[in-house]
């Protein structure tokens, strides 16, 4: 079989906290249950106790619809609530309130798209729907799930507000996959829901077949660049099976990312039936035209405006300003430092090259490395100057980074460089003299007052002159002026 | 305390409380009392607060809010409280094994209500499991008795208040009424009972049942009794996003000036709800039909629907409950079983096959039937359906008239056990009291007189909360009939 001539068709589906809420999505127990112990963000409500009734987080609502328009949805002119039903030990009701699309309800979103860049081209990824639904609690194994003789339950996550975004099968390869990821975790940073990075927020499921053979969906994985190994690894598998004439299974399978491997979770021969019906304790409640235009208008600007804006603003191609604006806090920072620095090719390149390359080598955040707009601007402004070499740019960076070291001061103290261009000094001591005539009195009739005159030409290069050869274009100055 | 005391009214009562607290004392002896006296033949109790917990909690009551006793509008009031109602620190079981020993950590909207005006939980009233049954037979620790032929059920699901009522055991008490659950056991023991609009009182910390019908509401010996309770307990409470939001009515007053005004209404008089009722239900229903008709303008309205009715109300409940149901599995409260070495879907299919009853594990497995791919179609769309015709067509009826009257129950109370033989012919009884729950309409039962020594009631039905009516006739009935703070004795 010519497998390379099949298309290869990936889905995905979403799953992302919106982490910036205060409280759950159904009840007020708040929202941020990361560093608590155990079941200790919990109600009467989120515990799934008799008697209880949720009532919806309006914010949540507005997150969701924020998030839809971002993601060039319909939003939906109603808000309903429906029961999915399985029994789990992490789902307290052992129903789930969530949305679908049936009859009498609708998800809150549907039918929008993202536009990824993905080698050198454009590409759109329709978006098929947007949910709102909870979170379950978590079940913590005890040592692994293979070996623990027995599991807890935590139900701090229990009810945490979800969107789950699905997209149509529109991704042709695991790379343009991460792009659409990228591209959607920018878009919910950007609009402030949600911090992806935080433990747990962001999880995909994601669906992959060769066109016309069985699908399999990888349910469950944690983060960007697993997503893509897991479909990598995914490929070479389904293919091996086509090639030897096999069927590829229609099956859920699990990532499993320490051995790099997907293995079978169970057959999807038999679609499990999750008796979908309105939530009768949630009525479903209008959204209005006004609310959905309020939120609409008020948006941030988003990733693809930025990037264009970027282009034009600064004038950098589109490849640079996408890898700027997909990571928001190093495109803060890029405008930050644009505004004390106008090459801005040389100050992207620096910023997207080793810049990023040292916080991802230090396993950084943007909330705690070092360096400032400032620190780098101050690097450039050696190297444009000649003062500092590419290879001691490159060598400086990282301390900047991850201590915050001042590169003037850093540089003089390490006697990194010392300025030995006598034009230049010459320059320099020309000027000091020009600002100092009585500096320049007192060393004429006092050899030792001399010092004074080279501890202002040192001030004035940030302490790099060569402190010899500075002396020496002194004492030829005050000697040709004698 | 002498045992007239017993069948005062609570507005009399209060009366009393308020010019001397320690009269608070001589009630509850007396009713304890009673208590000691009936409980053992009526078993209208699940959990009984004890006399001595009773007493510590009316002295602080006593001593603290001596200030404020002229705004509680419960002041000392003992209230028998159904046990689908969750009362923080006391038990709430809901009549089954499930939650035996569950023990909520915090109280339902309206106890908190109750408990603010200086009313009394005196215990948690016997039940249908989950609310589940007519008869008040399928709770899972014994069945309550009707004060009136100990031979025969109170009815049900809220059998144990309205036992409780009739028996004196409790001068108020809160049921809850998803298909009857409150008219049904108040006809069967001659007591009042009122199913609010739906969303008119909180559903915060009921037991759901099945919750687009589940509704609690006041149960009284007396129309102005009723009043008093459901003042307290109606009202918006964002805990309930099915609550409406509604300015609270003041339901005594209303009473009282509607009594006074008499305003000329039109009224309903539902055909094949009378003509398919056992005859000694016929004839004493007309008699309460005449005394109305005599001062109210009635007309002979026509409900074609029959048995339609109680089969979209079982397949919306049944439905709804099998999702309800769903989270009683044992981890976090409920019936605990050993668990080594089982996987915990063993754990849960043995905590459920244990901990329910047989009614509640045919509901649970109808609900489930009724909701799978393949059959919602056929039965929970089709009910809906019919759910929306209903209320389009009373839509249409309460253009034409104020409120519309029939039966309570189209039978006499059955005899215990009797129901078990023939279950179609228990849901078959719900067929008058269902309608209200289908539609959202608020709906009495109003005692009117006695068929052989076994109490007989109508209901009347009226708009969206225009709970205020439906006092208005009940109190018109009440002034005919006398039927009016009656004590069963029991033997």
């Amino acid at each position: 079989m010519l497998i390379n001539n099949l298309n290869i068709l990936i889905g995905l589906e979403v799953h992302t906290q919106l982490t910036k809420l205060r409280s759950k999505l159904f009840c007020p127990t708040p929202a941020d249950y990361r560093k608590s112990p155990p079941n200790t963000y919990v109600c009467p409500i989120c515990l799934g106790l008799p008697g209880t009734l949720p009532v919806v987080n309006k914010k949540a609502v507005e997150y969701a619809i924020a998030v839809a328009k971002a993601l060039n949805c319909e939003v939906s002119d109603k808000l309903v609530f429906v029961r999915k039903h399985y029994f789990y030990p992490d789902l307290p009701k052992n129903y789930q309130i969530s949305q679908y699309i049936g009859p009498g309800f609708t998800a809150i979103a549907r039918n929008g798209y993202v536009k990824i860049y993905a080698d050198g081209k454009v590409k759109i990824i329709r978006i098929r729907r947007v949910n709102i639904e909870e979170d379950p609690g978590r079940i913590v194994y005890v040592g692994s799930i293979e070996i623990s003789p027995y599991s807890l339950i935590d139900y701090n996550r229990s009810g945490i507000a979800l969107l789950e975004i699905v997209t149509e099968p529109d991704m042709a390869s695991p790379k343009e996959a991460r792009a659409f990821l990228e591209k959607l975790i920018a878009i919910l940073e950007y609009l402030g829901v949600t911090d992806p990075r935080e433990e747990g927020a962001f999880r995909v499921d994601a669906n992959i077949s060769f066109e016309g053979f069985g699908r399999v969906e990888i349910k469950n994985i944690g983060s960007v660049k697993d997503v893509e190994k897991a479909l990598t690894y995914e490929i070479i598998r389904q293919k091996k099976i086509i090639e030897q004439g096999g069927k590829v299974e229609r099956e859920t399978r699990h990532w499993n990312p320490s051995k790099g491997v997907t293995v079978s979770l169970r057959s999807k021969e038999y679609e499990e039936d999750y008796r979908y019906f309105p939530d009768p304790d949630l009525p479903p409640m209008k959204l209005d035209k006004s609310l959905i235009e309020r939120i609409s208008s008020a948006l941030p600007e988003l990733p693809d405006n930025r990037i264009a804006r970027f282009t034009m603003q600064y004038g950098l191609d589109e490849y640079r300003a996408s890898v700027l604006v997909l990571n928001k806090w190093l495109a803060d920072f890029f405008e930050d430092a644009a505004k004390i620095y106008s090459n801005y090719k040389k100050l992207a390149d620096l910023l997207i090259t080793d810049f990023l390359r040292w916080i991802n080598e230090y396993n950084l955040s943007p909330e705690n490395f070092k360096a400032t707009p400032l620190h780098i601007v101050k690097l450039l402004k050696l190297w444009d100057e000649g003062i500092l070499s590419v290879k001691m740019v490159k060598e400086i960076l990282p301390q900047i980074i991850k201590d915050g070291i001042d590169v003037e001061s850093y540089v003089a103290a390490s006697g990194y460089v010392k300025i030995i261009d006598k034009s230049y000094l010459h320059k320099i001591v020309e000027e000091v003299m020009k600002e100092h005539p009585k500096a320049v009195q007192d060393a004429l009739s006092n050899p030792k007052a001399i010092n004074y005159l080279i501890g202002l030409v040192m001030k004035k290069t940030g302490g790099k002159a060569d402190p010899q050869i500075t002396k020496e274009i002194i004492q030829e100055i005050l000697s040709s002026i004698r | 305390m002498s045992y007239k005391y017993l069948s005062m009214p609570v507005y009399r009562l209060l009366q009393e409380f308020k010019t001397d607290p320690m009269k608070i004392f001589d009630y509850l002896e007396l009713v304890y009392k009673v208590i000691n006296g009936t409980e053992n033949k009526i078993r209208s109790f699940i959990t009984l607060i004890s006399k001595d917990i009773v007493f510590k909690y009316v002295e602080k009551l006593v001593k603290e809010g001596l200030e404020k006793f002229d705004s509680l509008k419960l002041l000392g009031i003992p209230i028998a409280v159904k046990d689908n109602i969750s009362t923080k620190g006391i038990r709430t079981t809901c009549a089954s094994r499930m939650l035996e020993n569950y023990i909520p950590p915090y109280n339902a909207t309206v106890i908190e209500r109750i408990i603010k005006e200086g009313g009394i939980i005196i215990g948690k009233t016997n039940m249908d499991e989950f609310a589940m049954g007519s008869t008040t037979e399928t709770s899972a620790f014994y069945p309550t008795r009707n004060p009136w032929d100990l031979s025969r059920v109170p009815g049900g699901s809220s059998g144990g208040s309205a036992a409780a009522l009739s028996a004196g055991e409790a001068p108020l008490a809160l049921g809850s009424d998803t298909g009857g659950s409150i008219r049904n056991p108040a006809a069967f023991c001659g007591v009042y009972g009122l199913k609010p609009t739906y969303g008119l009182v909180s559903r915060y910390g009921l037991i759901a049942y099945a919750s687009s019908m589940d509704q609690i509401g006041p149960m009284a010996r007396n129309t102005m009794d009723l009043a008093i309770l459901l003042n307290i307990i109606a009202g918006h409470d964002s805990k309930d996003s099915t609550s409406l939001l509604i300015n609270g009515k003041d339901y005594v007053s209303l009473l009282k000036e509607l009594t006074h005004k008499e305003p000329r209404l039109r009224i309903g008089i539902i055909k094949e709800l009378f003509e398919n009722s056992d005859e000694g239900i016929r004839s004493k229903t007309y008699k309460a039909v005449d005394m109305l008709c005599a001062y109210h303008d009635c007309l002979t309205i026509s409900l074609p629907y029959g048995k339609q009715l109680v089969a979209a109300y079982y397949i919306i409940a049944m439905a709804e409950a099998s999702s309800n149901l769903a989270r009683f599995d044992g981890v976090r409260y409920g019936l605990k079983i050993p668990f080594e070495n089982k996987g915990w879907d063993e754990i849960y299919s043995e905590v459920r096959t244990k901990g329910f009853g047989y009614e509640v594990k045919k509901r649970i497995a109808l609900g489930a039937y009724i909701l799978s791919v393949g059959y919602r179609d056929m039965y929970y769309i089709r009910a809906l359906k019919f759910r929306r015709i209903l209320k389009e067509t009373f839509d249409k009826i309460f253009k034409s008239v104020d409120a519309v009257m029939s039966p309570t129950m189209p039978i006499l109370p059955p005899k215990l056990g009797e129901f078990f033989e023939d279950p179609l012919r228990m849901y078959l009884a719900d067929v008058n009291t269902v309608i209200a729950n289908l539609i959202g309409v608020p709906a009495i039962s109003i005692p009117i007189d006695f068929y052989n020594g076994l109490p007989v009631a109508v209901q009347i039905m009226s708009r969206q909360l225009t709970e205020e009516v439906l006092l208005y006739l009940s109190m018109q009935l009440e002034e005919k009939t006398r039927f009016r703070n009656i004590v069963a004795e029991v033997h």
